[in-house]
């Protein structure tokens, strides 16, 4: 199987402090990856490094076998890494509709266009109100992203990286911060791209049961290191995660 | 909303044929070449999140430009067009390089950078005197069509007008809508997949060249250009105008620019009665620290909201009436 996405000793230090330590992992096409691991594991700063937003002290990236450990986060977005964020990152004074919309005008490679209006590109705002339907949030469309429920936001959040339409997802916490009734509606949106079946997805999450059925493959990063790597009944026998992580937890 | 618009339109196009006051003429002149100086800075504040203290270089690059070209040159329409390319190409220039600025420079490092820009393009004026005359400038003459005072502010209103236009279809195509983006959240503007900085640049651009077409016109208007196109007060003054018309809003910046140049004009006038109107800037100070305290978003920016809220309610009533 062909590796999509790899790192190779991909590590970075913050001053004194080694926040990722020489992760070396491979993701295949299509596949669907877990990535737990308690408070403070280096799990969003190894999104970080993938999506671009940070550049490793050491290591490399490669993306269909090539090297983008350079490449920014806008050049990484267009190669087909697409990301979502942790704490939630939108543009508050737009409309949940023009959030979307913008997602899919980047998608559709509308860049510089300047003579035309905007409502000229119907189609734009027509597939964005797919998207928006999708997680759910289509008759929010006319507010402020800034005057959604944090959930909300997460959802929205979730449609703008969907409406990229990116090889890759990279799902960082999707349902941080939701409440439990809201959750299922986006564990739904999130099995609905994986039966699809062809997106590559990784997935950080702290709700251990929420992943297990829907990884192939489940990463454990502790202290910045890659602590074990395969599948979920392999993960949930291995020793050292339950010592490290899945004791303290069940405790 | 149009039908206003098109009432006020009508009525500044038909004013000096019927009313024949030169000093309202020359003042209205003033407030429209301020619209554009205003809503060229709006496109950068308002619209892109670039705060910028240097905006006065690229006015004054367009009056010294005509002012030169008027000078040296014959006053003919051919060296006024001539005057009009010069312009477009320098202002074009240094807004470019100070777009690319953006780049490396996060806003309040940005908005001292271009405040010494500006010092320098000012300083340039003053020292290079062959050619600027140095600090009190020079008087020049203009070309023939634009003596008759009618002829010029029918001019500056339709370039005001073409600007307005311009600019509205600007903001409002794909580009303009990313302008917007990256001054909500320019990370996520990046994560989405767009280069940012080319943005920027582009909004740099267009803002530099129609401050430049403004500094054109009021150069024509006074037929005499000094140092002081250059100074911190025009951009100020751009800066006042579109706080207070509302920032992101153009119908905004140009509600502004009246303003200001109104009450700029009554307080000066009524410093005959108290010498203390002859320090009107201390009258701008206090509408300033107010507005920014009471009314952040400007006058058209509240009007909005507030009929926002009217239109909720009401429709919220009626929908109490057809539950009841």
């Amino acid at each position: 199987m062909s590796a999509l996405i790899e790192t190779n000793d991909l590590s970075i230090t913050f001053g004194g402090h080694t926040a990722v330590d020489s992760v070396s992992i491979s993701v295949p096409e299509k596949h669907f990856k877990s990535i737990i691991g308690p408070n403070g594991a280096g799990k969003t700063t190894f999104f970080n490094l993938l999506s671009g937003q940070l550049t490793p002290t050491q290591g490399k990236i490669y993306y269909r076998g090539k090297d983008i450990t350079k490449f920014s986060p806008t050049n990484r977005t267009r190669a087909g890494i697409g990301r979502s964020f942790q704490i939630t990152n939108v543009f508050p004074n737009l409309t949940v509709l023009e959030n979307v919309r913008l997602a899919v005008q980047s998608q559709a490679g509308i860049r510089y266009q300047m003579l035309f209006h905007y409502k000229k590109y119907r189609a734009f705002e027509e597939k964005a109100l797919e998207w928006l339907k999708l997680v759910l949030l289509d008759d929010k469309k006319n507010s402020l992203a800034s005057n959604l429920a944090h959930g909300e936001k997460r959802k929205l959040e979730i449609a703008m990286l969907l409406a990229l339409e990116t090889e890759v997802l990279l799902l960082d916490e999707p349902t941080a911060g939701m409440s439990l009734e809201e959750v299922p509606a986006i564990l739904e949106v999130i099995k609905k791209i994986k039966v699809q079946g062809n997106r590559t997805i990784v997935l950080i999450e702290h709700k251990m049961d929420m992943i297990l059925d829907l990884s192939d493959s489940v990463m454990v990063l502790f202290n910045g290191t890659l602590l074990a790597d395969g599948t979920p009944e392999e993960i949930m026998k291995n020793e050292t995660v339950q010592s490290a992580y899945l004791g303290g937890h069940n405790n | 909303m149009t039908a206003i618009v098109l009432i006020v339109a009508a009525f500044l196009l038909l004013l000096p044929f019927v009313y024949e006051s030169r000093n309202l003429l020359i003042l209205l002149t003033q407030v429209f070449v301020f619209s554009i100086f205003a809503m060229s800075y709006d496109l950068l504040l308002g619209f892109t999140g670039i705060v910028s203290f240097g905006h006065a270089m690229f006015f004054g690059i367009g009056a010294y430009s005509m002012g030169i070209f008027m000078k040296r040159f014959e006053p003919t329409l051919g060296y006024f067009l001539l005057a009009v390319l010069t312009t477009i190409v320098i202002t074009g220039f240094v807004s470019f390089l100070v777009g690319l600025l953006t780049l490396r420079l996060k806003s309040h490092f940005y908005a001292m950078l271009t405040l010494s820009l500006s010092g320098l393009f000012l300083v340039l004026a003053e020292k290079w005197r062959t050619l600027t005359y140095g600090n009190d400038g020079f008087t020049f003459r203009v070309p023939e069509l634009f003596i008759d005072r009618t002829n010029f502010y029918l001019l500056c209103m339709v370039v005001m007008v073409a600007v307005f236009l311009i600019l509205k279809r600007f903001t409002n195509s794909p580009l303009g809508r990313v302008l917007q983006a990256i001054r909500e959240n320019e990370q996520r503007t990046e994560s989405l997949g767009f280069h940012v900085l080319h943005y920027k640049i582009a909004a740099s651009v267009m803002s530099g060249v129609l401050a430049g077409i403004a500094g054109i016109l009021y150069a024509i208007s006074l037929r005499f250009v000094n140092t002081s196109v250059f100074a911190m007060d025009i951009t100020l003054d751009a800066l006042l105008m579109t706080i207070i018309g509302g920032v992101g809003t153009l119908v905004g910046a140009i509600i502004g620019a009246g303003l200001i140049e109104f009450a700029h004009h009554w307080l000066t006038e009524l410093a005959k009665e108290h010498w203390i109107f002859e320090r009107w800037i201390i009258f701008f100070g206090i509408i300033y620290i107010l507005v920014v305290m009471f009314f952040p978003r400007g006058i058209v920016g509240t009007l909005s909201s507030i009929s926002w809220k009217r239109k909720k309610q009401h429709s919220a009533k009626k929908e109490g009436k057809l539950a009841g």
